[in-house]
Formats: structure tokens, C-alpha cells, sequence
């Protein structure tokens, strides 16, 4: 019995060891290291051949560095906060179009709704980058959008969304949209509609049983969505890069460059530890705040 | 279900019967005429793979990674010669390239101050940087008399203020940039010294408001599309964009100019990565590429000068004819070269770029 449990407590753990902290160990200690013009490009490397000598040298050859340059230039912290922002006000715009969608779904007819489901999955058969680049055809100047609004004499000049912060929250809006619709209709399929009859059995009127008992109900599923969108727009590099100007600063592009622009791997490895950290640390003392305010509720 | 699995098996076994020998080439995008890509997979039965990029940043990432699995790869001269000196490529075998006897010794000698002797590449092709217009726009935009032929038009803030409403791009190159800043401030373009390069700084953030986007390779469809009305970008892509745009016949009309205060020129060198899977095989394709009549086939298509004097009897009018590709004995005196940053340099170089881009 106890071996089995080990078992089944062993695979998960195995599973983070592997897929999450051995990367996490080898981009840290490239983030030890110097920049190099070789193969790889970055020294020490680690040879065993040398045996403990060679083991300390390399120990020796490690330092934080490259962290320190982190704080002494503003691009990084500005692109850190620069990436919070607008992974916030995506989040709270996702939230804001996905939630009644996925009310309406959950209250529609039984039989609508694999057909809904089905529509709002179907985008993802398409591939991601085909999706952002279409918003490109969609809101370039001369694309789509402004040719429309011209030809309708709404407009005389056309609008400039290409290219600024509004096309990046567009794409991240559009592309993570499903991602905070399911985990909600998820929360509001499952509840009990009887709850909301006993709510207005007992004298709420219909938006105050809403508030009241709907709301809290599908509670867990926003948060869900929150974090499914929240954090891989924290790091997003694809959408910014196509749809984004010059303008818009965002961590992910930031790591994009040095690694690719700057060829420095230790930097970006520094940025990538840091950006890791940023997002572990909130995301771990929610966590610990959800447990203990479940604890106290019961 | 069986015959499903049947059928997966034996499908493998056909797979592997069938694994011809493969090249992998990593070319700039829009760099060839594609239809030679085919030529040479018919002259020799090999499988070529194709593959592009558009900054010689990527590529160096990648070959510094190791195994990047391709055989041929085509960095610019002053990349090159950094990744000669961390051992990235290797040697190649004039023997077994007989056509290399078609290649020109006025290039030749140029390419060899990046890879000397030529030992470890071959020039693919070379050109300038400069100036894109659409002319409609422009004149609309600064007048008739606009300065297209010089680096007044994007370095100017009162004129890259007015470009700005009809679209301009940068190359996302600072390599390029910098040095014809560096030119158009009165320094040497091809200084190593970062406070030097510092100098730049004032200037290009005086018009980094106005630029719409540094891409490499965005600005061809771009420009042709009327979507922009000035590029900082490199000849040939500029004159691709001319031919595209009369193709489409949108009204929109191109112009490339090697600015008159001297433009940059550069190489494009074919070389062969040392942990390339089939060198023989990138041998064999360097030699196809080589020929006379495919090097002309790929200059008339993409509107480059390339480094072939056999293939200049083969070259269209509108091409070896065209100084803004086969720049006369004047424009050419007026063209520099640059040399690598060692990577102190480089870093400085890369932040201020970072700081032109996004401002911070």
C-alpha cells in the first residue's frame, strides 16, 4: 500500500524533475556563465575530463554577472513591467468578452451547445500563426478594416492599428480567447441551476442572484482562465512581433534579442531565470492564500 | 486495424528505401529564383531542402549552437569572418568545383579582406544599402524637389516627421544602420571604436519616433503594396519590390537609390558548416550555383550583382545594365566596407540598438 503510494506520488515529481528543473538547472547555470564567440557560445563548459581540477575551474568560472547587468540597465525593468501591463489588461479584456460568452453558452439549449463548444475550438485547427498574421490583412492601413471604414466615409485617413500596443492587445484578446471561455463554462455547466431558483425563492432579484450565487460559483474557472492567459501573455513573443511597432516593449521580445540579436546566451538566460521567478513567486503565494482561505471557510 | 498497421509498415519501409541523398541549404528569404532549386534537384537526384532567413543574427545564433544540420549556409563578408575565427565552418575543395573558374577577381579580391584566400566560401551575391521610394508619396509628402538620392531623406527629423503619416521602415540590421549613420555624421563608417559608434546615438533617436517598423524583410511587399513609402534597405529587395509592384500595376512606383553621401556595400558568401551531414553534397550545390547560366538565372531574378564574371554574358539588359546593381566606375569609388565587431563592441552596438528601437 505504501509503496504504491510512493509510486503514484514518485511519477508527478519525476516528471517536474525532468521537464521542468534539469532545463531550469542548465539555462541557470548558462546564466552563470560568459559570452563566447565559439561553439557554444559561452564559457566555462563543463569537461570532465580533467577530472576535479577541471571541475573546479569550471565552479570558478561562474558568477552573477549577468544578473547584476540586469539591474544596472532600465530596458530590462521596463520590459518586465512593460509585459506585466499589458498581460494584465489583456487578462482583465479577455476576462471581460469571454465571461459572457460563456454564460450564454451554458444557458443555451442542450442541444446548441457541442455545436457552440465546437465553434469556439474551431479557430484552433488553424494554426496559431496563420491566425495572427490574418490580422495583419485585417487592420494593416490598407487592409481590410480601413478600407471598409473609408469606403463607408466613417473615416478620412485611415486608422493607424498596425503596428501600435492596441493590435498587440487585439491578437493576444483574439488568440487566448478559448482559453478563458472553457475553464469558465466548465465551472458554470456544472452548477446547480436550482440554486438560482432557491436564490429568488428567497427574494433576490435575478442580477442579484447572479452576484450572488452564479458569480462565486464559477469563480474557480475565471481564475483558471486568468492564469491560462495571464501567463503566456507575460511572455509572449510571436504576437507583439508581428502585430506590435517599435513601441511596445515586452519581456519576450527582449529575451528574443539577446538571444538572437545580441547572440548572448548568458543574458538571456539571466532574463529568462528572472521572468520565471517573477511568475513562480505570485503564482506560488495565491496559491498558499487559496488553501488557507478554503481552510478558514469551513 | 491490422491492414492500418500493415499498411503504416510498410509505408516506413518505403520511407527509408527511399531516402535519397539530401542538402540543406539556409539562404536569405527572396534570394533565388526558385525554379533553379529544382534544376539542381534534376541534374543531380539530390533532395534539396530549402530553407531562408532574413537576419545574419539568426543564422550566427544557430551555427554557434552547433548542429544546425544545414551544408550551406550564406552569412554576410563581415559575419563570416567571426564565425571563421570560432571555427564554424571548414575548407572547401576547389577540385571538386570546377566551375569555380567562372568567378570574378574583382570580387574575389574584395571578399578575401573577410575570408582570406577565399578559402572558406564563395560569393553568392553582393550589392548595397540604400534608399527605397515610392515616388507618388514621397513627392506628395516633401515636394518635388525631395532628397531621395541622399541619407537627408531618413536622417532628417523634419523630413522623417512628414514620412512618418505614409509608412517608413528600417532594416532591423545594425550593422547596416549604424554605419551609414556613422557616414552621414561625418565619422568612418567602419569604425570599431564604441565611443565613436556612440556618436550615432542622437541622431538615430531624433527619427526612431518615425520609423513604423525595423524588419528585414517585411519592407519588399510592403513598399510594392504602397503599405509604406520609404525603406532603408538593400537594393535588390528594393527593385524586387519595384517589379512587384509594377506587376500588380497598383499605381505604385519604386525607386532605389545608393545615397550620395557613399553606401554600404556587402557580400554575401556561400560557405559550408564543419558539421555539415553532406559536404560533398554542398560542394555539388555551390559548383550548380556556380554555373554561369544559373548564377545569371538567379541575378536576373532577384536583382543582385553576383560574384560570376562567366555569367555576365547571360545576365539581362535591365540588370547588368542597371547601376543601381552594377554600380559605374563613379558610383563605386563612392561605396565603403565594414569590418566585424569584436563582442565588447558588438554588446555597446546591440544596446544602442535596442535603445533606437524601442526608445528605452
Amino acid at each position: 500500500m505504501n509503496l504504491r503510494r510512493l509510486f503514484l506520488i514518485a511519477v508527478p515529481y519525476a516528471w517536474l524533475g525532468l521537464f521542468f528543473l534539469v532545463p531550469f538547472l542548465i539555462v541557470f547555470k548558462i546564466a552563470l556563465s560568459d559570452s563566447a564567440l565559439s561553439i557554444p557560445p559561452y564559457t566555462p563548459t563543463l569537461d570532465l575530463s580533467g577530472g576535479w581540477t577541471s571541475i573546479k575551474e569550471f565552479f570558478q568560472g561562474l558568477d552573477f554577472e549577468n544578473f547584476v547587468f540586469l539591474t544596472e540597465d532600465s530596458l530590462y525593468w521596463k520590459s518586465y513591467l512593460g509585459s506585466l501591463k499589458i498581460a494584465s489588461i489583456s487578462t482583465v479584456l479577455t476576462l471581460a468578452v469571454g465571461y459572457p460568452i460563456a454564460y450564454a453558452m451554458a444557458q443555451s439549449a442542450d442541444e446548441w451547445r457541442p455545436t457552440l463548444m465546437m465553434l469556439v475550438i474551431l479557430p484552433f485547427w488553424t494554426s496559431f500563426l496563420i491566425r495572427v498574421y490574418s490580422w495583419v490583412g485585417i487592420i494593416s492601413n490598407e487592409g481590410l478594416l480601413n478600407q471598409l471604414l473609408l469606403g463607408m466615409g466613417v473615416i478620412d485617413t485611415p486608422l493607424q492599428i498596425m503596428n501600435t500596443p492596441t493590435a498587440v492587445y487585439i491578437g493576444i484578446v483574439y488568440t487566448y480567447l478559448p482559453f478563458m471561455i472553457l475553464p469558465i463554462y466548465s465551472a458554470l455547466e456544472k452548477m446547480d441551476g436550482s440554486l438560482i431558483e432557491a436564490g429568488v425563492d428567497l427574494g433576490c432579484s435575478k442580477l442579484q442572484a447572479f452576484w450572488l450565487v452564479t458569480l462565486p460559483l464559477s469563480r474557480p474557472g475565471m481564475i483558471a482562465g486568468c492564469f491560462l492567459v495571464f501567463i503566456p501573455a507575460l511572455g509572449e513573443f510571436v504576437i507583439p512581433s508581428l502585430l506590435g511597432g517599435s513601441k511596445t516593449l515586452m519581456i519576450g521580445k527582449v529575451l528574443w534579442e539577446e538571444f538572437f540579436s545580441n547572440r548572448d546566451w548568458p543574458v538571456a538566460s539571466a532574463v529568462a531565470v528572472v521572468l520565471l521567478l517573477i511568475l513562480v513567486i505570485p503564482i506560488v503565494l495565491f496559491q498558499k492564500n487559496q488553501e488557507k482561505a478554503e481552510e478558514a471557510g469551513r | 486495424m491490422k491492414t492500418v498497421w500493415l499498411s503504416l509498415a510498410a509505408l516506413s519501409l518505403a520511407g527509408t528505401a527511399a531516402v535519397a541523398e539530401q542538402v540543406r541549404v539556409y539562404n536569405w528569404s527572396d534570394y533565388i529564383d526558385e525554379s533553379l532549386l529544382q534544376k539542381f534537384e534534376d541534374e543531380t537526384g539530390i533532395d534539396l531542402i530549402y530553407d531562408v532567413f532574413d537576419s545574419n543574427e539568426l543564422l550566427e545564433t544557430k551555427l554557434l549552437a552547433g548542429g544546425s544540420g544545414y551544408d550551406v549556409v550564406v552569412p554576410t563578408g563581415t559575419f563570416l569572418q567571426r564565425q571563421i575565427t570560432a571555427g564554424v565552418f571548414q575548407k572547401l575543395d576547389y577540385a571538386k568545383m570546377p566551375n569555380a573558374v567562372n568567378l570574378w577577381d574583382a570580387i574575389k579580391e574584395r571578399t578575401a579582406q573577410y575570408d582570406p584566400g577565399n578559402a572558406y566560401s564563395i560569393n553568392y551575391m553582393w550589392g548595397t544599402t540604400g534608399i527605397g521610394v515610392n515616388v507618388g508619396k514621397v513627392k506628395e509628402v516633401l515636394g518635388e524637389d525631395a532628397p531621395v538620392n541622399s541619407l537627408d531623406l531618413v536622417f532628417k527629423p523634419e523630413n522623417m516627421e512628414k514620412l512618418a503619416a505614409c509608412g517608413v521602415m528600417f532594416l532591423d540590421a545594425p550593422t547596416e544602420i549604424i554605419p551609414a549613420a556613422l557616414k552621414y555624421i561625418g565619422e568612418d563608417p567602419a569604425s570599431v571604436d564604441p565611443e565613436v559608434i556612440a556618436k550615432v546615438e542622437p541622431l538615430l533617436m531624433s527619427v526612431r519616433p518615425y520609423v513604423s517598423k525595423f524588419n528585414s524583410s517585411e519592407y519588399i511587399n510592403a513598399l510594392a503594396n504602397g503599405d509604406i513609402c520609404v525603406a532603408f534597405g538593400w537594393s535588390g529587395d528594393i527593385l524586387q519590390a519595384r517589379d512587384r509592384a509594377a506587376e500588380a500595376d497598383n499605381g505604385v512606383e519604386i525607386e532605389y537609390n545608393a545615397p550620395k553621401e557613399g553606401a554600404l556595400m556587402w557580400f554575401d558568401q556561400m560557405a559550408i558548416p564543419a558539421d555539415a551531414p553532406n559536404p560533398d553534397g554542398a560542394m555539388k550545390f555551390l559548383n550548380f550555383i556556380m554555373d554561369a547560366q544559373n548564377m545569371a538565372a538567379a541575378s536576373n531574378y532577384v536583382y543582385y550583382a553576383n560574384g560570376n564574371k562567366a555569367s555576365q554574358e547571360f545576365l539581362n539588359e535591365d540588370v547588368i545594365g542597371d547601376p543601381a546593381i552594377y554600380p559605374d566606375e563613379d558610383t563605386m569609388k563612392n561605396l565603403y566596407t565594414v569590418v566585424p565587431y569584436d563582442p565588447k563592441v558588438q554588446r555597446t552596438v546591440t544596446r544602442l540598438w535596442t535603445k533606437v528601437k524601442s526608445g528605452t
